[in-house]
């Protein structure tokens, strides 16, 4: 399906619940949900994802894949989901309905929202990489330095600014290995320059690792010009597609308003190649397409 | 005065052993800001030593079988989510204060002193008693052992643990039922109000001189020890009642330690 049939098709936030899985696309009528099946080739392929809490929805009908080596990122409004989304592929949370499909070699790497280093815990860098990791020093070092921290090995937690506190969290994330790095809401309590070397950051470890990357953001441009894939939520998925598309999707404009969608041309590049699992710079396909481009 | 008396001996021994077993768990309480839950299991062993002076059973028995019955109502109204623990502490640490102090002076005969279960009576330390310090605090060091990554894991990010793969509900409530076990056997020690004390003040004070998690454990059991040390030596001198005078010490440690803590982020 592709992003601009969503142009037409006003999907609003009291939408109502989808059924099951693989029940809502017929009597949904809004043609976002498709019953197909999950993609096996996926690092994560999520299926009619609903999920309820204290009698409100929080999601329900969402499907979302995270291929190898492209950037997903969620975005939406506060209380969208878009954390819940995220805690469900973790496996923090159980669906209440729906299937999240994650082959047996998916390994993820996790970056919280809002880590705050506790005061009342003394914990230097390397030991809080170390723990829980079974690695020794030299790739702990290692990890540092390609997060772009290997000063602060010996430094406190609690010592640590906001862009260097995320950037240990992405090296902790490192050290386990992973193929698939979910990153919630990464630029939180970092400067705007600091954000934007933080994103270039995660898009030269996807091209040097070949990794799937699952983002949350709430802030919009930045984000969107390094993203390949965009999933614009707001309790489902609104819209979805490649980042230019969702912008000019009329549901976009509704979620965030016109001024967003003016100011993300702004910030707008073209992107004239994509990237293989191994990173290596591809032809680029044309259009936009939703979650389950084949 | 002969020099030592045995039983100086043994409240040496068991108060030391105490020090050295309530380090780790200290520690553990205060990364996991739950000092109010230790408060409240400690006013619920009083009501297990009522237990124990109705049912004619060892009194130590019966106080761990009361703190391990009242840690798992805690651990079982962690999950419910209309009252916040908080209210839930606050309703049941009053509460089983005054039943137990109600049922224990109702069932007391001319034998049972309120006040050495209240405050401790660290000399009249039994050698029975130290066997219960060493088996229990033997098993609760071990199973602290086997707990130490999980519960430091989830003490310092709970969503990041989780997601890592760490249990986030099976550590937290074994904890609680160790911190149960290790407040029975103090309680002879030092009674139920100042039981967390012991597991608290040295660990508040190892924090601003240690930088990693494990040397926090090690100087607060050391400061532990030297406390105890100091707090004995004082109540012999001084004629001092023995659980109080090894608090203030333990107290005087922090002091000096926040001080030491100050000095050298200078």
């Amino acid at each position: 399906m592709s992003a601009a049939e969503h142009d037409t098709s006003p999907c609003p936030a009291d939408h109502p619940s989808h059924g099951g899985h693989f029940e809502h696309g017929p009597q949904c009528g809004c043609g976002h949900h498709e019953a197909t099946p999950p993609d096996p080739g996926a690092l994560v392929s999520a299926r009619g994802l609903a999920i309820a809490r204290g009698g409100r929805t929080l999601l329900s009908g969402v499907d979302l894949d995270v291929r190898r080596g492209e950037i997903v990122t969620l975005i939406g409004p506060n209380g969208a989901g878009k954390s819940t989304l995220v805690k469900l592929v973790l496996s923090i949370l159980k669906p209440d309905r729906g299937t999240i499909f994650k082959p047996a070699d998916t390994r993820i790497g996790y970056v919280p929202q809002k880590f705050e280093a506790d005061r009342t815990i003394p914990m230097t860098v390397a030991r809080f990489l170390a723990l829980g990791n079974d690695v020794h020093a030299g790739e702990v070092t290692k990890a540092l330095a390609e997060a772009g921290v290997a000063h602060t090995a010996n430094q406190q937690l609690t010592e640590l600014s906001g862009g260097e506190t995320q950037r240990v969290l992405i090296a902790r994330a490192l050290l386990r290995k992973p193929n698939l790095l979910v990153l919630d809401e990464p630029a939180s309590g970092v400067d705007y320059a600091g954000e934007a070397e933080l994103y270039d950051l995660i898009g030269t470890l996807r091209d040097r690792h070949g990794l799937g990357v699952l983002l949350v953001s709430h802030d919009l441009h930045v984000v969107m010009a390094k993203s390949d894939r965009v999933l614009c939520l707001n309790g489902h998925v609104c819209c979805s597609g490649r980042p230019e598309a969702v912008a000019r999707s009329s549901e976009y404009v509704r979620l965030f308003g016109p001024e967003a969608a003016r100011s993300l041309a702004i910030y707008h590049h073209h992107h004239d190649h994509r990237h293989d699992i191994t990173g290596a710079a591809l032809p680029i396909a044309d259009g936009a397409s939703g979650g389950q481009e084949s | 005065m002969s020099w030592p008396e045995p039983f100086f001996v043994r409240a040496l021994i068991a108060a030391t052993a105490l020090a050295v077993i309530a380090a780790p768990l200290g520690c553990v309480i205060i990364w996991r800001r739950m000092a109010y839950v230790g408060e409240t299991l400690a006013q619920a062993s009083l009501l297990g030593v009522a237990l124990g002076l109705a049912l004619q059973i060892n009194l130590t028995f019966a106080v761990v079988v009361a703190a391990v019955v009242a840690a798992m109502v805690l651990i079982a109204f962690g999950q419910q989510r209309l009252l916040a623990l908080d209210s839930v502490l606050g309703l049941m640490h009053h509460a089983t204060l005054a039943l137990g102090i109600i049922a224990i002076s109702l069932l007391k005969g001319p034998s049972v002193d309120l006040m050495s279960f209240l405050f401790g009576d660290v000399f009249a330390v039994t050698n029975g008693d130290l066997v219960w310090v060493a088996l229990g605090g033997g098993l609760v060091l071990a199973v602290m052992a086997m707990l130490w990554k999980p519960l430091l894991r989830l003490s310092i990010d709970p969503d990041l643990a989780t997601a890592e793969g760490v249990d986030p509900v099976l550590p937290k409530a074994a904890f609680d039922i160790l911190l149960a076990v290790t407040i029975a056997i103090a309680m002879k020690i030092v009674g139920v109000l100042l039981v967390m004390a012991f597991l608290i003040v040295p660990a508040v004070a190892a924090r601003p001189v240690t930088r990693t998690p494990e040397a926090m454990v090690l100087v607060a059991a050391l400061i532990g020890v030297l406390g105890v040390v100091m707090g004995l030596t004082l109540s012999l001198l001084h004629d001092t009642p023995g659980g109080p005078s090894i608090v203030l010490a333990m107290t005087i440690l922090a002091g000096i330690s926040l001080m030491i803590g100050r000095a050298m982020r200078r």
